[in-house]
């Protein structure tokens, strides 16, 4: 799944469980950290990758907890990239849309905060053909911060 | 996961903490309503949260309405820079009352 040029930084591999989140958030911080990005990048990173998680769990396995679902977590030149795989039914990759932000209503607005966040953010078909591939990828932004 | 709810006049503070997240949103919502469901008008404190995805806004969010439609009073209180940030990012943080402290928030009210 990797490109030639890409270094593996992390992989994450858990189950569709919401109770997975927060150790996964924790994993994610600890790799960002170990990165150029400066905090305020990094809490949005993580915000992006927990809420795609959050889709897979709500809207891919659908409140099926067995689902495996695997997080990649690469640095390829100034870019991080981010590979969340699912093995769930292909979702209608047309539905995943953000919804316009004047509408003040609960919901739906993890979408809107992965494209906010993210500098790109696709579905791919899978290498082997099961489930959803989301590949985001997020430039990283030099440390304004040294102390 | 129980959130420290505590009252003070006709309102009910509601004080969320620490990752509020796919799992422990559905009590914070719970907890949020069963508040305004009783009549309460509520603030919400969020200076101990250090962490808030999309279902806890949306928890925020649903409080607000439903406030709004009981004519009941809804706002937060002492927003930590995580929760601030991911408000600022749904474009909701001049959407929502939000005061310093819960001491402001009642006097904002009276």
């Amino acid at each position: 799944m990797n490109d030639n040029s890409a270094i593996a930084l992390a992989e994450v591999r858990f189950t569709s469980r919401p109770d997975q989140l927060k150790h996964v958030r924790s994993v994610i911080r600890g790799v960002l950290e170990q990165t150029d990005c400066d905090e305020e990048s990094r809490m949005s990173i993580v915000l992006a990758l927990d809420e795609a998680c959050t889709n897979v769990i709500r809207h891919a396995y659908r409140g099926n907890e067995r689902g495996d679902i695997v997080l990649q977590i690469e640095r390829d030149e100034d870019d991080l990239v981010f590979r969340i795989r699912d093995f769930a039914e292909p979702i209608d990759r047309s539905q995943v849309r953000p919804r316009a932000l004047d509408d003040i209503k609960p919901g739906g607005l993890g979408v809107h905060f992965i494209h906010e966040i993210m500098d790109q953010a696709t579905f791919l078909d899978p290498p082997d053909g099961d489930g959803n591939l989301l590949v985001m990828r997020k430039r990283i932004p030099a440390k304004q911060d040294s102390r | 996961m129980k959130y420290p709810v505590t009252t003070q006049g006709p309102f009910a503070i509601v004080s969320l903490t620490g990752e509020v997240d796919l799992h422990t949103s559905p009590n914070a919502r719970q907890q949020i309503l069963d508040q305004l469901n009783a009549g309460q008008s509520v603030l919400v404190d969020l200076s101990q949260v250090e962490y808030i995805d999309s279902s806890g806004i949306a928890s925020l969010v649903e409080g607000l309405r439903v406030a709004k439609g009981g004519s009941q009073r809804f706002g937060l209180v002492g927003v930590s820079k995580p929760a601030m940030q991911v408000l600022q990012l749904a474009k909701l943080d001049r959407v929502f009352p939000i005061f310093d402290s819960v001491a402001d928030g009642i006097a904002e009210a009276n």
